[in-house]
């Protein structure tokens, strides 16, 4: 180890943060299809979720394994994040003075800031209805978990917070998704464009499926 | 392209006049932009040719000409860096500086040449930018280790037509640095798989594959290159079609090294054991 930098010895490769990147952001991508599957029961009336709510919170084995490989996750997926990003900005070294894009989507352009607000998201999401101490004006719930969720989404503020917060989710995936693919080395030219699709498509399934709640609830259809 | 044979004569003698817009730098200096006009460029010329004609009027004007990188003028060296109005080797997608032609840009138009921009490639003069880095991955593992003065019979390996045209694709890359240029994230990664691929699917690449893979890897990264995020800038700006198939196949060899590395046998009984 004759290099003085600690950082450079310890920190994976370039590709193996890539990987890690991937791998961590496989599982969040798995596990917002689940959360948001789940989320729908609110549709079949209190009763459902407040009884999937239930179920959960009765199973804390399976609740807090969960739980676990997120916060794992979740760490490693924004440490390699911003390491990525801020090598990068360093390699480009500011970049030509006239800036061209020819290719490179939208989405792959925000990857960094659809993700820190994806985080902040998170963040006002748990305090939200995790640990319930923002936006809930100090009423208690208990196991009401569908009068939790229509009290906390009758303020119109909220609800259009977590419907934005969705939309860049959607962006954050459709790059997201089809990257994974390429850094894991399965992706071709022939698969690319397939593979674009699946991951906006798959962006707009778990958007529009979280957006439905809030916008039910504003639009009056649950109360 | 225009083919020769498309041209009209009155195309061929038709000139332009020109503002250019183009970094001056002195070794270890700052910097900047410095603004010329060049009249009676014919569409004819090459880009490079268009340059040597700014070079030739400072030259009358006792100045300091511009310093630019170029070779075989012929497309296939891979020396004329030039970013031209932001897209490395200019607007025509597949061809290089060189072989641009000036009928591709309009009468009094203003033109931005710069050189690469990359942490990785610092700027030597003016629009040359040193790519050592791209030698030391090359000698880090670009090559095949082989006995010469006995040469097999070459029929003795034989290679799969749809192999060898696949190699030969990657083997298109001329190193010229057109994808770290324009990369947002000042990455090699299309160069590094295109050298990678192109070893590592053929017979003769087959015994130093890992080491290959790993030892390019490494270079690039201690090189200051920035981390592929699948933007594909590369695959659009690079004058030999090479496309995001090599990185793909790169990272999956990298993967492949890595996990072949950490499971390597020692040969021996661990310590203690039977
Ligand atoms: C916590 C805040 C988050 C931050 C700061 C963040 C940031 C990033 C960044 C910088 C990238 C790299 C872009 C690239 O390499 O193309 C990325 C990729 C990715 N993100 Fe996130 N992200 C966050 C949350 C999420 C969430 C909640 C999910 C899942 C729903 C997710 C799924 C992905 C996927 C699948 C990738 C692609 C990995 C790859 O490049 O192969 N991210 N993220
Ligand atoms: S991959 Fe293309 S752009 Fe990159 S060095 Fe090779 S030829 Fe140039
Ligand atoms: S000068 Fe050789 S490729 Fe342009």
């Amino acid at each position: 180890m004759s290099d003085s930098s600690c950082c450079k010895n310890c920190q994976p490769a370039s590709i193996g943060k890539k990987v890690i990147m991937a791998l961590s952001g496989l599982v969040l991508a798995g596990f917002v299809f689940g959360h948001m599957i789940g989320n729908l029961t609110v549709f079949k009336g209190a009763a459902a979720i407040n009884e999937y709510a239930e179920f959960l919170h009765a199973h804390p084995g399976l609740i807090w394994s969960a739980r676990t490989v997120l916060i794992i996750s979740v760490i490693a997926h924004i440490w390699s994040g911003v390491l990525l990003t801020i090598e990068n900005r360093i390699a480009r070294a500011g970049g030509p003075a006239v800036e061209v894009t020819r290719r490179a989507s939208l989405s792959s352009r925000t990857m960094p800031y659809s993700g820190v607000i994806i985080l902040a998201f998170i963040i006002f999401h748990l305090l939200h209805y995790t640990f319930r101490t923002i936006a809930l004006g100090g009423q208690e719930f208990g196991p009401n978990v569908y009068g939790m969720i229509v009290a906390g989404f009758s303020q119109p503020a909220v609800a259009v917070f977590y419907i934005a917060s969705m939309i860049l989710l959607c962006l954050h995936l459709s790059h997201g998704i089809s990257s994974v693919f390429q850094t894991l080395g399965l992706r071709n030219e022939r698969w690319r464009g397939r593979l674009d699709v699946l991951a906006t498509l798959y962006g707009w399934v778990i958007a529009l499926g979280f957006i439905s709640i809030p916008l039910a609830v504003l639009l009056g259809r649950l109360k | 392209m225009v083919k020769p044979s498309e041209q009209s004569s009155h195309d061929s003698e038709r000139t332009l006049a020109l503002r250019l817009r183009v970094w001056r730098q002195l070794r270890g200096g700052e910097g900047h932009f410095e603004e010329y006009s060049l009249a009676a460029v014919p569409v004819s010329a090459s880009f490079l040719e268009m340059m040597d004609m700014l070079n030739e009027q400072l030259i009358r004007e006792g100045k300091d000409t511009v310093a630019f990188d170029h070779d075989c003028r012929e497309g296939i060296c891979g020396m004329c860096s030039m970013t031209i109005n932001g897209m490395p080797h200019g607007p025509i997608p597949g061809v290089t500086t060189c072989q641009l032609h000036m009928r591709n840009f309009r009468d009094g138009e203003t033109i931005t040449v710069e050189p690469w921009r990359a942490r990785a490639f610092p700027v030597l003069k003016d629009l040359a930018v040193n790519r050592s880095a791209f030698d030391k991955v090359i000698q880090a593992g670009g090559f095949i280790t082989v006995r010469t003065g006995s040469a097999t019979e070459a029929n003795n390996t034989l290679i799969p037509k749809p192999i060898a045209d696949e190699a030969m694709d990657a083997a298109e890359c001329i190193g010229c640095g057109a994808c770290v240029a324009s990369c947002k994230n000042g990455s090699a990664m299309l160069f590094v798989g295109a050298k990678i691929n192109h070893l590592n699917i053929l017979p003769q690449g087959q015994p130093e594959r890992e080491r290959r893979t790993l030892a390019m890897v490494k270079t690039m990264d201690d090189a200051g290159f920035g981390n592929c995020t699948n933007y594909g800038e590369c695959q659009a700006h690079c004058p030999k079609g090479i496309t995001l198939d090599v990185i793909a196949k790169l990272n999956r060899d990298y993967l492949r090294a890595r996990v072949k590395e950490f499971f390597s046998s020692t040969g021996k009984a661990r310590k203690g054991g039977e």
